[in-house]
């Protein structure tokens, strides 16, 4: 991999700020005050999983709420509001534990379900283009802005969660911490223990919107028009 | 395109402004609801001074350490498998990135919404060398079928109605619906759609790149930055040199600053943050990936009094905190970065010479200052601006010169001084009415174009003050 022009560049920054090139021992400061910590500190799962409700009223997104047993069942009804037939997901070992795989496997009749198949290749964004839903398993749930983290990889494509019309996340309870800021520490502590992050970290807050047009909201652009929230206690 | 948007001169643009009534309106109802977002989204935190101090903290570090972080952030690219190209002009950066449009025979390019493509002229540059280019962002899609620049850095077509919007996509695209935003934006999303599909490069801008990782972050609301970065084998980030941070931390410190600061969002629809090309097994994202880093004049600033202008995270609210803007819109600025931080840092990119009048379109009232996420004193930057256009530049308005020259000689001489303030009444005598001047004459005009002027007592205040004492009313 290449690196072009680089010495000159960096010099000149230097001579620029009156000092030579600075290669190590920057380190970052303490800095004076920390607000991102304080945001819902101490707050337990249910209040979180509160916050989040209230929030996804703001995003236009649906939010259920169910346990493990009832799962199905939600998965069920919110695909058939969707008017869901090709459905495309990651490939996922939560489906198994959630009991989605059992169903995926009883709807078969209704539901084509495309599992993300790293062997098929291109074939996988031809059917996520075409999908109805796309389902994916959040990896961390921030509570205060409503967003569903994904750390995509070969098993769980971007695509899933971004060119079918509607898209829903299921929402292990816990996943949700208070913010955006504790997502970050936990990349950055991997990343500093030498764990690289996924090459593509999406943060995902309900469905596609612009107000590009005379100001308008306009819900569901390029992305997914819907998005539903399963929470699964 | 570059910074500056055409040869029409201040004056003239500022009147085309004023004289615009949709665009007017538009924008002081954009300004009105982003400020309203602003503000609510500060105070539903309660510490929202806190915020911003921690903001400014985490860009003054990291300009002060500007060399070490942006050497970080190429090796961790590097070593995710991309290409890093430091760029000091826009010419060399644009032929950079032609030759990879070359090289790959590139026939369609899809665009997310960028300001330093913008800057450094892209888009032109690609079509010279056959490649058609296609921004993503509703807005920009808009603004290029219709070939007209932006004029917000967050809404870029703002001034446009939606009547004109509907006539833009009907005779460049064939588009037969109705006005009503939802059934255009669902016609953009099927055209678009199918241009993310078919591109063989993506290119986008940069938000915030993360040192530690190499990552770029991207912020959206249509999702059109994630088509761009998903679909294409080929993608290509350009940076202008100061939008990075050390870690992941601050990395979400600033894009929670950025969201709420620029549109009252907690965070937007889309945060993404993309590192190299796509790892062995992903279909997803690229498997070239190059990274951009453009300096374009930025490093003047560097280490000058106005280091603190590149401390900027492009969210425009000092744009829609400003009452200047509010009247004259965007395109007045003559630059693609409008309002107080375009006057700060435009005449700073590209030199005093066409951008002499910037400092000047603000009332220095400070709202900008106040409404900086990252605490940069917009205001003082623009008061510094003046001096150094008057005093070592030699650039202060030609009136402005004439009327100072005047000042001085009239106010030396009592006799002369004394004798015009008994004469300024009789003198605008034909202009007066009911004490007031409507439509004064010569410099005078400026002023009563836009409100009325109140006519010369014909006593000075040391006359009256004189009476007043020869009456003995003390009291």
């Amino acid at each position: 991999m290449t690196i072009e022009n680089r010495e000159e560049f960096l010099n000149k920054l230097a001579s620029r700020l009156g000092r030579e090139r600075r290669t190590e021992g920057v380190e970052r400061p303490q800095w004076s005050v920390t607000p991102q910590e304080e945001v819902f500190k101490g707050m337990n799962q249910d209040e979180l999983a509160e916050v989040l409700e209230k929030h996804c009223q703001v995003i236009h997104t649906t939010f259920k709420r169910t346990d493990r047993a009832g799962l199905t069942q939600v998965l069920r009804e919110t695909i058939e509001g969707y008017e869901g037939k090709l459905i495309v997901t990651s490939n996922d070992p939560r489906h198994q534990e959630y009991g989605v795989a059992e169903f995926f496997e009883e709807a078969r009749e209704q539901l084509d379900v495309h599992v993300w198949d790293p062997a098929a290749g291109k074939e996988n964004q031809r059917i996520a283009e075409k999908a109805d839903v796309g389902l994916v398993y959040s990896d961390i749930t921030l509570a205060e802005s409503g967003t569903v983290t994904l750390f995509n990889n070969k098993n769980n494509g971007r695509s899933i969660s971004l060119l079918p019309k509607t898209f829903i996340a299921i929402i292990p309870k816990s996943t949700l911490v208070p913010r955006m800021t504790q997502a970050a520490q936990q990349i950055h502590r991997a990343q500093a223990q030498g764990e690289d992050c996924a090459s593509y970290v999406s943060f995902i807050s309900g469905p596609s919107n612009s107000a590009d047009i005379e100001m308008n909201l306009i819900v569901g652009v390029h992305g997914p028009i819907k998005a539903t929230y399963i929470l699964v206690d | 395109m570059s910074i500056k948007l055409g040869e029409v001169p201040y004056k003239d643009r500022v009147q085309t402004g004023i004289e615009d009534d949709f665009m007017r309106q538009a924008v002081s109802s954009a300004q009105g609801r982003f400020r309203n977002g602003r503000l609510t989204q500060a105070a539903e935190l309660g510490n929202w001074e806190d915020w911003r101090e921690l903001g400014s903290e985490i860009r003054t570090h990291t300009l002060q350490n500007l060399d070490y972080y942006l050497k970080q952030l190429s090796d961790n690219v590097a070593r995710r498998g991309g290409h890093v190209f430091f760029a000091e002009t826009a010419e060399e950066a644009n032929q950079y990135v032609k030759n990879i449009i070359k090289k790959k025979q590139a026939k369609k390019v899809v665009k997310a919404k960028s300001m330093v493509t913008e800057e450094i002229g892209l888009n032109k540059a690609l079509e010279e060398v056959g490649a058609e280019v296609v921004e993503s962002d509703l807005g920009e899609w808009i603004l290029q079928l219709d070939e007209d620049p932006p004029s917000h850095i967050v809404t870029p077509a703002l001034h446009k109605n939606r009547q004109q919007i509907r006539e833009t996509f009907a005779k460049k695209k064939g588009y037969t619906g109705s006005d009503t935003p939802e059934e255009m934006a669902a016609f953009a999303r099927e055209q678009l759609r199918q241009d993310f599909l078919a591109a063989d490069v993506g290119v986008t801008g940069c938000n915030f790149a993360i040192a530690e990782s190499g990552a770029v972050t991207l912020v959206t609301n249509e999702g059109n930055a994630e088509m761009v970065t998903s679909l294409p084998d080929t993608v290509i980030s350009v940076m202008g040199m100061e939008r990075i941070v050390p870690t992941w931390e601050e990395m979400e410190v600033l894009v929670g600053l950025l969201t709420r600061a620029a549109v009252g969002q907690k965070l937007t629809s889309y945060i993404t943050a993309i590192t190299g090309a796509r790892l062995e097994g992903e279909i997803d994202g690229p498997e070239e990936f190059h990274l951009v880093v453009v300096d374009n004049g930025r490093s003047k600033i560097l280490g000058t009094e106005f280091q603190s202008a590149l401390h900027c995270i492009r969210c425009a609210a000092c744009i829609n905190a400003c009452p200047v803007y509010r009247h004259i819109g965007g395109h007045a600025y003559n630059s693609i970065y409008p309002g107080p931080i375009g006057a700060v840092i435009t005449p700073l990119l590209e030199g005093y010479d066409d951008h002499k009048e910037l400092p000047y379109a603000s009332t220095l009232c400070a709202a900008c200052t106040e409404a900086c996420p990252v605490k940069i004193p917009l205001h003082e930057h623009l008061i510094r601006h003046r001096q150094i256009i008057v005093e070592q530049e030699k650039k202060a308005p030609t009136a402005e010169k004439l009327m100072m020259k005047g000042f001085a000689k009239w106010s030396s001489s009592p006799a002369i001084y004394n004798l015009s303030a008994k004469m300024a009444k009789p003198a605008l005598g034909p202009w007066t009415k009911d004490g007031m001047i409507e439509n004064g004459p010569g410099p005078l005009k400026d002023w009563t174009g836009a409100r009325d002027f109140y006519a010369p007592q014909g006593q000075s205040f040391r006359a009256w003050f004189k009476q007043r004492q020869k009456d003995g009313e003390t009291s």
